[in-house]
Order: structure tokens, then sequence, then C-alpha cells
């Protein structure tokens, strides 16, 4: 087995083995040490800045890879007239230097603040550090390997299916410029930290809070006899 | 009618001396942990004064509570679901760690380990987040008794509608008016912080209607700090988590108040058991301001209407807790005889903490740098009835804070304590009950029993008085999840985990 094939045949396997399984086991068993971590009210203004840019700049981006990654065919459509083309990829390269002044400002702030220095741990650097290569090499590769949303349709799409399916062709990766072979593996980095980090608040969107009643009541007495089901608290709303 | 429990305090303003121990019990038992210095479940205003955080009834800069939209309908001020969720990365209203302050201990090593010198060492205050030296230039009560009221009293939120020859006059003499407002977590009926938290870690227990955030479902999106029009909710910086006030129910579970409570000097906190009416939380509301604090008023019910006792029963509620509603002195003053408000009912949330307002100091004017009272003495109780709007504590103030603004309760209440005052007074001073304050006791609606039992909750009550601790029975609810002997000696919480921060 070449190089190539441990890092981009089994590499991935593993990390997502420990995004899953991990992540399971930590939601489940340590609830409490699962939150945004947010150090809003020790310094807000460069968070702000940072935090706002950051978030949305790689939602989108993430979300677009995501859709590449569903619909192929949609893709190859769009760009099919070099107009939308160009409109696709400057608001690809756009979003990707939204992301990054994001994640520049964040890091600037975790440094320099001495309030956010004293609730940052070893991880936290791990973390930015990754999501930082991640960002640098995206953008990188919007402006030296243009038109990424073309070609990658023929690359790196055929690889993710291979993955998914439990065929791994690690072949594909295999001739790519290291750039590109590190924001792959970049990638994978961040799903192995994933469950051993404040990554994992990621899961945490709180998309429940639609179909919720504004307002929440538990009872904590004893339940009739043929009521009893579980040892959960039993749940009244209303609104 | 859906009767539910509520456990309510009550604070009765015109014995609170300012003194702090209530803060102190209660930073000692909850909040004396990293991440939590900065908290003060409980908290002593001076009022006027901006309060703390500073200036948090500034709810155009921190968007707490509810609103009346054009169509009648409640609002969150904070944000809408879909708004709620998308501010999820940054929220724009959460007060900064300098609206509270940087919490702050001293060096104290320095005393010991200083070299031998001409000086006394001294050890330099350093902050408890950074560990370095600070210059402390806030603190939770950096007004207190008016200290700097200059920048802190004139920025009172509710001086707003106090009218500008009444400000003129609490301005010049701002040195020797002021109240003290003891304030905690309120347990609301329609809380705004639970409405606004994103990941529903927050709720309010049904029986005793303490609202709690559930430590282990909080993802700490903040919406609840912002959300709660009266600040009372916290954001842990060290766990990552929020917290507020818990009533102390690991200690009501088992028969004994609040710490702020029980170790209250002046004795001005009373607790007990209030039944009210859910069906008509949302609707009561969602009224216009002016009728809000009727509304609220009227979803409390009478403990010994049989029709309430009979769908208390229905609802699952305790004889014991029945019969504690019965004898709840919250009830008293606030239903038999009308001398308690919740704080801000305009923000809509339906307060569960009354507040009977302060009396004392009266009236006065400054001449020539003396305080003098207006009045010759024999005229003095009567004079003072017809001449409330003289207080020196301005009614309109008052109302601000408690009555959205309406200031004839504000002076119905004050009639009635002074009342009770003057009858006391002729009764143990004259020896006889002149016709006059016959005369005075009915006009405000009282009889010589009201006034009695006014007296002696408000003087000489006991603490079996003051605190109406109902039967939890927290073996029955155990029965619910296993055998309650496994339980035997223990309260509250269940298995202790220590909160550590997540990675
Ligand atoms: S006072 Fe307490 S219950 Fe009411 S909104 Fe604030 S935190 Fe919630
Ligand atoms: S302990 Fe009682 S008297 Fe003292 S400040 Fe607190 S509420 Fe007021």
């Amino acid at each position: 087995m070449s190089t190539n094939d441990v890092l981009f045949g089994v590499l991935p396997y593993m990390a997502a083995t420990l995004a899953i399984f991990v992540g399971v086991v930590r939601w489940r068993r340590e609830p409490f040490s699962v939150s945004s971590l947010s150090s809003q009210l020790l310094e807000s203004r460069k968070l702000y800045w940072g935090s706002i840019s950051f978030h949305w700049g790689l939602t989108i981006i993430l979300t677009l890879h995501l859709l590449a990654l569903i619909i192929p065919s949609g893709f190859e459509w769009w760009n099919g007239a070099p107009v939308r083309l160009y409109l696709l990829e400057i608001t690809g390269l756009a979003l990707g230097l939204w992301a990054a002044f994001g994640i520049t400002v964040l890091i600037v702030r975790r440094f320099t603040s001495a309030r956010v220095r004293r609730v940052t741990t070893g991880m936290d650097h791990v973390v930015l550090l990754v999501i930082a290569i991640q960002i640098v090499t995206g953008v990188w590769i919007a402006i030296g390997y243009r038109w990424g949303s073309y070609w990658g349709t023929g690359v790196f799409i055929p690889y993710v299916r291979s993955l998914l399916f439990f065929q791994p062709e690690p072949e594909y990766i295999d001739p790519l410029p290291w750039v590109l072979k590190t924001h792959v593996l970049s990638f994978f980095a961040f799903l192995a930290i994933f469950p051993f980090s404040r990554l994992i608040h990621i899961i945490t969107l709180p998309l429940q809070y639609f179909f919720r009643p504004w307002q929440k009541v538990i009872a904590n007495r004893e339940p009739p006899a043929d009521e009893y089901i579980s040892n959960e608290p039993r749940t009244k709303q209303f609104n | 009618m859906r009767v539910r429990a509520q456990m309510s305090m009550l604070f009765h303003l015109d014995k609170c001396i300012g003194c702090h121990t209530c803060s102190v019990a209660c930073k000692n038992l909850w909040t004396d942990r990293d991440g939590a210095e900065y908290m003060w479940w409980n908290n002593v205003e001076t009022r006027p004064g901006t309060g703390y955080p500073t200036g948090w009834e500034d709810q155009e800069h921190y968007k707490g509570g509810w609103q009346r939209d054009k169509k009648g309908r409640l609002k969150l001020v904070l944000h809408s679901k879909g708004g709620g969720v998308a501010k999820a990365f940054f929220n724009p209203a959460l007060p900064e760690l300098n609206d509270y302050y940087d919490p702050f201990t001293f060096q104290y090593g320095d005393l010991f380990n200083s070299p031998p010198s001409e000086q006394q060492p001294t050890a330099i205050p350093i902050s408890k987040i950074t560990g370095q030296p600070l210059e402390i230039s806030s603190g939770p009560n950096w007004d207190d008794d008016l200290g700097g009221s200059d920048i802190f009293a004139a920025n009172d939120p509710s001086m707003e509608g106090v009218d500008d020859v009444v400000r003129a006059q609490m301005e010049e003499i701002e040195r020797v008016v002021f109240n003290y407002l003891p304030r905690i977590c309120n347990h609301c009926l329609n809380p705004s912080c639970l409405a606004a938290c994103p990941s529903g870690a927050i709720y309010k227990r049904e029986e005793d209607g303490i609202v709690l955030v559930n430590e282990e479902k909080c993802r700490g999106w903040r919406m609840c700090v912002s959300g709660c029009p009266y600040k009372k909710v916290y954001y842990n910086w060290n766990t990552g988590k929020s917290e507020k006030c818990i009533l102390c129910f690991p200690r009501m579970e088992t028969g004994q108040a609040p710490a702020c409570a029980h170790s209250c000097v002046g004795r001005i906190r009373y607790m007990g058991v209030l039944l009210y009416d859910a069906d008509k939380i949302a609707s009561s509301a969602a009224l216009p301001d002016d009728e809000l604090l009727d509304a609220q008023l009227d979803m409390i019910l009478d403990p010994h209407d049989p029709q309430v006792i009979t769908a208390a029963r229905a609802a699952g509620i305790d004889e014991g807790w029945i019969d504690s509603a019965q004898r709840s002195p919250i009830y008293k003053f606030v239903k038999v005889w009308g001398m308690a408000f919740p704080l801000h009912p305009e923000y809509r949330t339906e307060a569960m903490m009354f507040y009977v307002p302060p009396l004392s100091p009266v009236m006065s004017s400054i001449e020539q740098n003396m305080i003098k009272l207006d009045i010759p003495d024999e005229r003095r109780d009567f004079e003072l009835m017809d001449e409330l709007d003289k207080a020196r504590m301005p009614l309109e103030y008052l109302a601000n804070l408690f009555t959205v603004g309406d200031s004839d309760r504000i002076r119905r209440v004050l009639r009635i304590m002074l009342a009770v005052r003057t009858y006391k007074r002729r009764q143990s001073v004259d020896g006889v009950i002149d016709e006059a304050t016959l005369e005075l006791i009915e006009e405000v609606g009282l009889t010589e029993n009201m006034v009695e039992a006014i007296y002696s909750m408000t003087t000489t009550p006991t603490v079996d008085d003051r605190f109406v601790m109902p039967p939890y029975h927290r073996e029955m609810s155990l029965e619910a999840i296993g055998d309650p002997l496994t339980a035997k000696g223990s309260t509250g919480f269940g298995t202790i985990k220590p909160p550590r921060r997540g990675p």
C-alpha cells in the first residue's frame, strides 16, 4: 500500500470513525462538556468582526461543497455558460476571503486578549491551525488552480463518492498537486479532532427551536401509575 | 381553570437596611467558583441608580422581555425564532463583562513574601480572570448608598417620566433620599429567558414554578442572558454554560427558606405558595400596558375558594401545598391587603417576586443645609397622608418600578402603611384610638383586625410567620423514578459531577 493509499484510502475512515463514535459517546455521556464555549462575554468587539465573517463564510462554502457532492450535474449545468462559471468562482473566492479575514481576526484575538487567553486551551490552537490550513489552501486553490467548481466534479466528486460507498479509490488524488492534497487531508484532520474539541458544537445547531412552543414546563411529581412509562421527567407545554 | 403552584418571595422594602447579607449568603453557597465570581444571583441595588449589570433596565439596549406588537400579539423583544438561530454566532444584545465588572482579588502572597522594608507591604488588586494587576473601576455595588450618584442615579431609566420639577428636587437632595432594591430571579410565569433559549435548556418546574437551566442541555448560545429583562441569567465564562438563581430548591425541598431569605438581617423577606391559573398566562401577558398589572394579580387564585381547591386537587396539587397556600404571607400582602407589586410588570414576563414599596423617608426640605420636616408634630400623621405627593422618594419613581407608572396605586399602599403606623402610635403612645384615626383606617380600606394583622406581619413576625414552607414530598416524586430509600439523606442535585469545562 502506498502512502497515498494510506492517507486518502484509510485515514478518512479512521477520522470518520473517530468523529462518529467518540462524538456520540461524548454527546450522550458528557453532555455538560458540549458547548459553544463562547468568549463573547470576555471580549466582544473583535469577536463581532471575526466570528460573523468566519462562521458565515465557512457555513456557506461548506454548503456549496456539499451541494456539489449531492447534485454534481446541477453544477455541470450551471457552469455550462462561462458567465455563470465566473460568477460561481468569484463568489467562492469572495466567501473564502471572507472566512480568511474572519479567522485572522479570531487568531489575533486569541493571542492578544488577556481575558480570552485565560480560556484558551491547547486544543483551541489545534482547531485554529487546522481550519486556518483549510481556508488558506482553499483560497490558494481558488486562485492558483482556477475553475475548481468545473474540474472538481471530475476528480473530487468520484473520489468522495468512492469513499462513501466503501470502495475507496485514492488514485484520484495521487496525481494532484500538494496544495490540493493538503486541503483534503486537513479536512480529515478536522474530522478527527471534531469530537475532542469545541468543534462538537457544530452539531448543536438548535433547529428544534423552530418546533417547540415558547414555554416549557416540566413536572417532577409522581405520575399516576398508568402514565408511568419511563424515568424521563414528563414535559407539559403551552402556547 | 388550570391551577398551578408557585413558590414566591416578597420583599418588604420599608425594612431593607442594605446590608448585603443576602448577597453574601448566596455567593458563599452557590457562586463562589471560577467563572461565576461575577454572578450575583441575589444583589441589592441602591435606588435611584443604574443597578447591576449597569443599566439593566434599558431594554432598548439589552432587548430583554416581551413586547406587544401592533396586532396585539406577544413577541420577544430580542428575536424571532429564525433571528435567534441566525444570531447564534454573535449575540449583539449580550452585556459585556465590563457592564458587570472584572472580578478581582488581591495578591495576598505579597504581604508574606515582601522583603523587610520601611513601608508596610500592600496587596495589589488582580483580576480573577487574567491574574493581571487591575485598576478597580467598577464593581457590583459601585454606586452603593448613592456613591458617585451624579453618574449613576442620573442614568436610571426609571427616572424617565418623573417630571422635571421632582427630578430637580431629587437631584438637589440626592444625598438624602434613596432606598434599596434587593433582586433575585423572579421565577416568572412567562419567562422570556426560557423563550429565548434556542436549545430548549431552560424550563419551569411545574410543582413550584422554579425556572432552571438544564446545564446538560445548555450549549452556551447566551440568548437567555439577553432575553431576561432583569438580567438574572449569567453566562459562566469558564464552563461555557449559563447559570441563574435556583431559588435554593435543594433547601426548599428540605423545608428551609432560600439562603438569602433566611439570612436576611432586616427580616424583609417572606416566602410562601401562590396558586395561579395557568390558562391565563399567555393572554394576560399580551394585554395593553395599563391592564398588565391587574391581569397578573387576577391570575393569582384565592386558596380558600372551594372551586379553586377542587381544581387544585384535580391538578394533582398536594393537600399540604393547598394548606400552605392558605397560610401564605405572600397571598396576604399581595391579594388580601393589596400592598405588594411585581417589579416592572411592563416587561410582560409576569414576575412572581413581590415588593412592598418603601414608605420612609417621607418628606422634607432643606433649609440652610438642614433637613427639616415641613409639618408640625401634632398634625404630622394626618398631614402626611394628604401630602404623599411631596414624598422625598417620588411616587412617580416608585410607580415606574412597580406599577407601570400608575402612582395612585403606590399612593394607596403608602397610605395603608401610614394608617397602620398612625393607629399603632395612638394605641401604644396615647393609649386611646381617636375618632379621626378610626376614620382614617376606614378611609384607606382597612379594619382594625387588618391593621393588627398587617402590623404583626410587618413588625413582629416569627420565622414561621415569614416562611410558610410547603411539604415537597421528595420521597413521593422519587418513587416515580426508583426506590426512594436509595436517595435517603440526600437532596437536590442527585449525583454531582464537578462542572468541568469541555475541551
Ligand atoms: S427573572 Fe428569572 S424567570 Fe424571569 S426572565 Fe429573568 S431569569 Fe427568567
Ligand atoms: S439581607 Fe435583607 S436587609 Fe440586608 S440587604 Fe439583603 S434584603 Fe436588605
